[in-house]
């Protein structure tokens, strides 16, 4: 489990549960889960495309990431938040839809690029992943109180001088590098798993946000190291122990919280 | 007298999505004054007290606010119906430290000076006991005392509140309102508190604000709440009536709005008993 051919899954594997711990705690204080789930599928056709065209993949959802930060950015403009998510999802999936179909070859490519193959981690991805999370992580804790404000009432972080267009801009900016970062090895549908599972049991922890950040990262890490030893073990996917061991790690936090009052909604 | 004021503003004009919302309003706050911004809903307290927070541009006029030479804003803000998220992980005290440096670039490293200054200001609005609990997790009177920390955290020579004592019981409104008091003249902070009821502020208030059809008169309660000044300024006649102690503005007729959206609709004139 630890042998040579394993060690870029641990590596890269740790960095993403880093980066995904920190921006996962924002995604859950800011209610931004759908978005967290829109970004990464968004940013499937991408890697698609990019497959078609014979480039990059890393390069295609990098793309695809950001069309959909500039999407989504703009349509908020005219529409509720997830009505402008999902408007965006919409159109990627269409052209995810159209870019397959346009390559023969590509099941296999598809099934990764959903699930992830953390077992097949290239040496050449490691430095592009670890730049990514670098900056998704500097640019989160660089806007730590911003954020924070700005998640606790909106009105009051404009009062204080953050606007709240570029805060939410930035936010989504992060959460796309925090996408490319995760989608290639835990793929597009557990990249939100990542972000969401190990933050929300997080928040039943802690009153402290910087601890409950601290704490985000901790599970994330928990979850995927186990979620790849498990998955080694029992030859089952990776994608069901990340997605499994969030659903504990809630469940776990919900128990310990019960004495306290429920939160409401 | 203009120099020394909190805060002056002179002929202001303000128009959203092309409604005129404020028609050259002036009034003046003295520094540690408490002032009570009073008018029915939609009569433009909350744009009123955008403007003077720089959130909305106004048409025309001036807004000056006293600036203490530290050049910093010297405007404290208390938002209208904000609800704090009992998911957010943050303690009553987080939320009063973010009100000193919430707008600041990177992780809050320790700092002791920062932590005294919240601690005071805790205390200072009776938090400290609950201090340590989540906020979203608190009564509406406890989270409105944290949101008056939060903005009177750094200090500010003007404190502006937006209907803070709405949908707060009988008794959270008097202490309140006497915590506001007790600040104003504590830390010498003007205070402009809207509201749309008077009477719980009567007591306290040094002068009134008071909006209707869209201008504003103001001074002392008892110049300014009165049968002919009222009338002047809704354009049409209100009784004041005094009754058990408190004071109740009475449209002798309905205003026009109302007398012309009736006639448009007379299905729910018959309605109306």
């Amino acid at each position: 489990m630890f042998g040579s051919f394993m060690t870029n899954a641990w590596i890269v594997a740790t960095m993403v549960a880093i980066t995904a711990g920190i921006v996962g705690f924002f995604v859950v204080v800011r209610r931004a889960a759908f978005a967290a789930h829109v970004l990464p599928l968004g940013a499937f056709p991408g890697a698609a495309a990019a497959s078609l065209l014979g480039v990059n993949e890393l390069l295609g959802i990098v793309a695809f990431s950001a069309l959909g930060v500039l999407g989504i950015s703009q349509l908020q403009r005219w529409e509720r938040r997830e009505v402008a998510t999902a408007l965006w999802l919409a159109v990627a999936l269409a052209l995810g839809t159209l870019f397959l179909n346009m390559t023969r070859r590509y099941s296999q490519g598809v099934y990764a690029l959903l699930f992830g193959e953390v077992f097949g981690i290239r040496s050449a991805l490691i430095a592009p992943v670890a730049v990514l999370g670098a900056i998704a992580i500097a640019v989160t804790l660089l806007l730590f109180r911003p954020l924070l404000l700005d998640s606790l009432s909106p009105e009051l972080g404009e009062a204080a001088g953050t606007g709240r267009g570029w805060i939410e801009f930035a936010f989504l900016a992060v959460l796309a590098l925090c996408t490319a970062t995760a989608l290639p090895v835990v793929g597009a549908l557990m990249v939100f798993s990542l972000m969401v599972g190990p933050a929300s049991a997080a928040r039943f922890l802690t009153d402290r946000p910087l601890l409950a950040l601290t704490l985000s990262v901790v599970l994330s890490l928990a979850t995927v190291w186990s979620a790849i030893a498990l998955s080694y073990l029992s030859n089952w996917p990776v994608g069901f122990f990340v997605g499994a061991l969030g659903g504990v790690f809630y469940a776990a936090g919900r128990l310990r919280h019960r004495g306290g009052p429920a939160p409401a909604r | 007298m203009t120099h020394s004021a909190a805060l002056s503003v002179e002929g202001l004009s303000i128009s959203l999505a092309g409604r005129q919302i404020l028609k050259d309003v002036e009034f003046e706050v003295a520094p540690g004054e408490f002032c009570a911004l009073i008018g029915a809903n939609g009569s433009g307290k909350t744009t009123l007290l955008k403007a003077i927070v720089g959130l909305v541009k106004p048409d025309s006029g001036r807004i000056k606010v006293d600036a203490d030479g530290s050049g910093g804003t010297s405007v404290g803000y208390v938002p209208q119906k904000i609800s704090l998220d009992p998911h957010i992980p943050l303690r009553a005290r987080d939320v009063v430290m973010l009100g000193l440096d919430g707008a600041r670039l990177g992780l809050p490293l320790p700092s002791r000076a920062r932590d005294a200054r919240v601690e005071e200001m805790l205390q200072a609005v009776g938090a400290g006991d609950f201090a340590e609990r989540r906020v979203g997790h608190l009564s509406g009177g406890q989270q409105q005392r944290i949101l008056v920390a939060h903005a009177l955290v750094r200090r500010p020579r003007l404190l502006l509140l937006d209907e803070p004592l709405a949908n707060l019981d009988v008794r959270s409104v008097a202490e309140i309102v006497a915590l506001l008091r007790r600040l104003s003249l504590q830390y010498r902070t003007a205070i402009l508190l809207s509201a749309h009821d008077m009477n719980p502020l009567l007591p306290v208030m040094d002068r009134i604000v008071y909006l209707a059809s869209r201008c504003a008169v103001s001074g002392k309660a008892d110049e300014v709440v009165r049968t002919e000044v009222l009338s002047r300024l809704y354009g049409y006649h209100v009784d004041v009536v005094r009754v058990h102690g408190r004071v109740v503005v009475i449209a002798a007729h309905e205003p026009e709005e109302i007398r012309a959206a009736l006639a448009r609709d007379p299905v729910h004139t018959a309605e109306i008993p």
